[in-house]
């Protein structure tokens, strides 16, 4: 049951943010200066500790997705849906680390916090 | 040992609303919860309503949701629930009093999935014979006892109490894969509109509540694969 939980909570979180982002890339119809100072919000704390969550719905969404197709057309599929979930898990949690370390490591290296990720 | 149980009751007769009520009874680790249920009703309150029939698990009538989980209470065993045990009626069914809930609407869902041999050849003169791996091809299924623990499990059914449910696509799964049968196409047409099968959402509380074991999700997904692929010689 959690599993399916999950799945619509973080699918409806993904939903919201779809809407936040049609709003952030609508403001460059307003030209580059509001697209900027509407974009920088993305670089303040509370915001990458809120992206924190975008980044676990996203990854955890993803995974299990791919869990529930495999359940819908393998035969062994809903047999193997526990050891399927523990490895969504795990690949969630593991994906999510380094990512979560780049999002949130600049609020600790004021100054630096409006820099471009690095790739 | 002493077992309370927390056992939520309605009379509706007497009660605007449900209530909790509690009882303290003396019972052995290896009792079953019924007997705790029965010592309530002969030795405390004749009052508290319940079905029960055989209890040893075959006819299935007093599955009820015991610590969260929809259990048979002739199954369960006092030890598995510890000392404090919630006992409710099933949810997704109507409650008639106390844990007796109105199994009226999933019978007919029983019903509406024809459960029953469907053949339009000619009656052949002798028995209608089957090899064993035919016969092992919808086994699980045969096994379902319609206690309605994986309907009342599943959150489809809290949402949308006209949904078929598990326990009825496990019956038609019986009959969709025996090779005697010829009904497939007219009970694949059936489960696929609207309020049948589509609705499973995999959640897979119908397979934990299953006091038989049966597999039940694995059994609803392989029909969705039989209306898809349009066969039941799938898999
Ligand atoms: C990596 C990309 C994605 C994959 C693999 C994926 C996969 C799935 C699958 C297989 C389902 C069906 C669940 C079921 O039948 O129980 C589903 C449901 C859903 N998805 Fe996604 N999805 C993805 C991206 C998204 C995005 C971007 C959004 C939001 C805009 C989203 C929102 C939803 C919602 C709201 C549901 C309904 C949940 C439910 O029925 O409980 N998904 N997704
Ligand atoms: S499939 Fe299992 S839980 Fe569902 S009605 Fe049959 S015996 Fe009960
Ligand atoms: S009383 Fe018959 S199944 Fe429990």
């Amino acid at each position: 049951m959690w599993s399916w939980l999950l799945h619509r909570v973080t699918g409806l979180a993904v939903l919201l943010f779809l809407l936040v982002h049609i709003v952030d890339i609508g403001l460059l119809s307003f030209g580059p200066d509001v697209y900027n100072e509407g974009i920088a919000l993305f670089s303040t704390g509370i915001v990458r500790v809120i992206s924190l969550g975008l980044i676990a719905s996203v990854l955890y969404h993803a995974f299990n997705g791919v869990r529930i197709i495999l359940i819908d057309f393998w035969p062994r599929g809903a047999r193997y849906q526990g050891i399927m979930f523990a490895v969504v898990m795990i690949l969630t949690i593991l994906c999510f680390l380094p990512m979560a370390y780049f999002v949130v490591a600049p609020i600790f290296q004021p100054g630096a916090s409006a820099v471009a990720l690095p790739m | 040992m002493k077992v309370t149980l927390r056992i939520k009751r309605f009379d509706p007769d007497k009660d605007a609303k449900p209530y909790w009520a509690e009882y303290t009874v003396a019972a052995s680790p290896v009792d079953r919860l019924l007997d705790a249920l029965n010592t309530i009703k002969w030795t405390i309150d004749g009052t508290l309503t319940f079905r029960r029939s055989c209890a040893h698990g075959v006819c299935g009538s007093d599955a009820m949701r015991i610590n969260g989980r929809n259990r048979l209470a002739c199954k369960v065993l006092i030890r598995d629930v510890g000392e404090k045990v919630t006992v409710e009626p099933m949810l997704g069914f109507p409650v008639i009093k106390d844990l007796v809930v109105d199994m009226d609407p999933f019978f007919h869902k029983y019903e509406s999935i024809k459960p029953y041999l469907i053949t339009h050849d000619n009656e052949p003169g002798t028995e209608r014979l089957q090899s064993p791996e035919e016969r092992a091809r919808y086994d699980e299924g045969t096994k379902c006892i319609l206690c309605g623990a994986c309907t009342g499990s599943c959150p489809s059914i809290w949402g949308n109490p006209d949904w078929v449910g598990p326990a009825a696509i496990v019956n038609a799964h019986r009959f969709i894969f025996d090779s005697r049968d010829q009904g497939t196409a007219e009970r694949l047409a059936i489960l696929g509109q609207r309020n049948g099968v589509w609705r499973c959402r995999t959640i897979f509380n119908c397979s934990d509540a299953c006091p038989r074991g049966i597999p039940v999700t694995d059994l609803i997904e392989q029909v969705k694969r039989a209306i898809i692929y349009g066969d039941r010689n799938i898999d």
